[in-house]
C-alpha cells in the first residue's frame, strides 16, 4: 500500500476550503494550518498564467524529517504516511529544519504537528477532509499500488509534477499540470 | 520556515548556536587535556591538562540548559535517552553528551586540589571513587579524547544532515566546527596559562588551526559556487547578501585573521597584550555558530 495525493492545478480556484476543512477536522490551533494555498503567477501582462496549488506534507518515501528525528517520534505508518507521535516528540525542531517543503509547525502544546493524510478517516474508508470537501473536486487521493484508485487513474491520464524532486525526498504529493 | 503555516520563520533561536559554541569549546579543551595527558606532558602543560578542564563541565552544563530551553515539549526530553537512532546526528549527539559530561566532571574532580589545596571529599566512598578513577586515568583520557572529538564534529554534522537548508548541506561544516572548537579550546588555554612556554606552544597550535579554518571556509564557498542553484544562492547571502558584513568582519577578519597576525607577532617576540588574540578567537568561534545557524534557516529550496 502506498498512499498518495494529486492536486489539479488547473481546476483549483484557491478557495482555501481544504485549509479550513483540515483546521476543523484536525482541531488545528488558531493561527496555524497543516495545508495551505500557493499562487504562482508567470508571464507579463496581458499574457499571464497562474498556477494554484493546494500544498501539504508530501509524505515522502525518503523523508528527511524521519531521518533527522532523534527519538523516532516522526515515523512512517501503514501506506507510507508520515506522522508524529506527540508522546515521543521532544519539540527539538530538527524535523522542521529538515523539511524542504516546510510542512511542519510547532504545536502550541509543545510537540510538532503536520498533515497526516487524515489517517483516522482513511481507516474508516473515508477520504481526507481536504479531499472530501473540495468544491471543484480537484484533489485525488488513494493507493498508488491499486490501479483503480482515484489517484492512480488520474496520474495515468494527466501530465504531472512533484515539488523539488532534486531534494531527494521522493515526494508523494503530485500536481496535475 | 513556511510563512503560510508558521507564525515565526526561524525554528532555532539563540539557544542552539550558544550550545554549539559552548559544546565546541568544551570539546576543544577536553581534547587538548586528554592529548597532552596521554603523551605524558602533564608537567609541561599544566594549564591544558589540569586547569582549563575545570571550565568544561561548566560550559557543558550551560550548553545543556540552553538545549533544554530550546525544547518545546520539555517534559518528554527523556525520550532522547529511550532511543538510539543512528541516522539522526542529534540522537548520537545526545548520547555523546551523556558520556562526555560526566567524564568532564570526573576529570575536574581528580584535579580539584590544584584549585583548592585543602579539598576534602568528606565521605569515604568519594575517596574510593577518586582512587578508582586515578587508577584508570589513561582509559578516562582516551574516552575524553574520542568523545571530545565526536562532540566537536557532530555539531557540524548535525547541521549538514539537513538537506532542506542548502547553506548547511555541506560536509565541510563538520570539520569546520571541529576546527573552530579546537581553536577556541586552545585560545582558552592561552588565556588561562601563566607559563610562557605553554602559551607559545598553544599559540602555534592555534595558528595552525586558524590556517585550516581559513582553508575550510574558502573550500566551503568554492563548493557552494560549484553546486546547484540553491547552494549558489545560499553562498550569495555571504557574498554581497545580508550576512556579508557580519560574516567577513566578525568571523574571518576579527575572529581569524587579526588573532593570527597577533600570534605571529607575539611568536616573533613583539609585545602584544596576551588576552587580545584568545578573546578574539573565542568571539569569532561564537559568531561563526550564530551566523551559520541563523543564515542557514533562511536558505531553502525555492519553487
Amino acid at each position: 500500500m502506498r498512499y498518495a495525493m494529486a492536486a489539479d492545478t488547473l481546476k483549483c480556484v484557491g478557495c482555501s476550503d481544504c485549509v479550513v476543512a483540515c483546521q476543523a477536522e484536525n482541531k488545528v490551533p488558531i493561527g496555524y494550518c497543516r495545508d495551505w494555498i500557493v499562487e504562482v503567477t508567470d508571464g507579463t501582462y496581458p499574457v499571464l498564467e497562474m498556477e494554484i496549488r493546494s500544498e501539504r506534507c508530501n509524505h515522502c518515501v525518503n523523508a528527511p524529517c524521519v531521518r533527522c528525528c532523534p527519538t523516532g517520534a516522526s515515523r512512517y505508518i501503514e501506506g507510507g504516511i508520515v506522522v508524529v507521535v506527540p508522546d515521543k516528540c521532544i519539540g527539538c525542531g530538527a524535523c522542521i529544519a529538515s523539511c524542504p517543503y516546510d510542512a511542519r509547525y510547532p504545536h502550541p502544546a509543545g510537540y510538532v504537528d503536520k498533515c497526516t493524510f487524515c489517517a483516522h478517516r482513511i481507516k474508516k474508508g473515508m477520504d481526507p477532509a481536504c479531499v472530501a470537501v473540495c468544491p471543484t473536486k480537484c484533489l485525488y487521493f488513494g493507493d498508488l499500488h491499486d490501479p483503480n484508485s482515484d489517484v492512480s487513474q488520474v496520474l495515468r491520464k494527466r501530465k504531472h509534477k512533484t515539488l523539488v524532486p532534486e531534494a531527494g525526498t521522493d515526494p508523494q504529493l503530485y500536481f496535475l499540470i | 520556515m513556511n510563512s503560510m503555516i508558521d507564525p515565526t520563520l526561524h525554528i532555532w533561536h539563540w539557544q542552539i548556536p550558544l550550545y554549539l559554541f559552548l559544546g565546541g569549546m568544551a570539546a576543544g579543551i577536553l581534547c587538548f587535556a586528554a592529548l597532552y595527558y596521554l603523551r605524558g606532558r602533564e608537567k609541561e602543560y599544566l594549564t591544558a591538562v589540569r586547569v582549563a578542564p575545570f571550565l568544561a563541565p561548566i560550559l557543558l552544563v550551560i550548553g545543556l540548559l540552553a538545549l533544554f530551553a530550546d525544547l518545546r515539549h520539555r517534559m518528554y526530553f527523556w525520550q532522547l535517552y529511550a532511543n538510539i537512532r543512528m541516522q539522526s546526528p542529534m540522537s548520537w549527539g545526545a548520547w555523546t553528551l551523556m558520556v562526555i559530561t560526566p567524564v568532564s566532571f570526573i576529570w575536574s574532580a581528580l584535579h580539584i586540589r590544584d584549585i583548592f589545596p585543602e579539598w576534602n571529599w568528606r565521605y569515604k566512598w568519594l575517596f574510593n571513587l577518586e582512587v578508582f578513577f586515578n587508577r584508570h586515568k589513561t582509559a578516562l583520557a582516551w574516552i575524553m579524547l574520542i568523545f571530545g572529538l565526536i562532540l566537536g564534529i557532530y555539531t557540524g554534522i548535525l547541521l549538514s544532515a539537513f538537506n532542506a537548508r542548502p547553506l548547511w548541506n555541506t560536509s565541510i561544516l563538520g570539520p569546520l566546527f571541529l576546527a573552530s572548537g579546537l581553536s577556541a579550546g586552545a585560545a582558552t588555554i592561552i588565556f588561562l596559562s601563566k607559563d610562557p612556554a605553554e602559551r607559545k606552544q598553544f599559540a602555534k597550535i592555534d595558528l595552525a588551526i586558524i590556517g585550516i579554518e581559513l582553508f575550510l571556509i574558502i573550500h566551503m564557498f568554492m563548493g557552494y559556487l560549484a553546486s546547484s542553484q540553491v547552494q549558489i544562492e545560499a553562498a550569495r547571502m555571504f557574498l554581497g547578501g545580508e550576512y556579508t558584513a557580519s560574516f567577513w568582519i566578525f568571523v574571518v577578519i576579527l575572529g581569524l585573521i587579526i588573532p593570527a597576525l597577533l600570534e605571529i607577532l607575539e611568536l616573533r617576540k613583539y609585545h602584544i597584550p596576551a588576552v587580545v588574540s584568545p578573546l578574539l578567537v573565542i568571539f569569532g568561534s561564537f559568531m561563526l555558530r550564530f551566523i551559520i545557524v541563523y543564515a542557514g534557516q533562511m536558505s531553502r529550496y525555492l519553487y
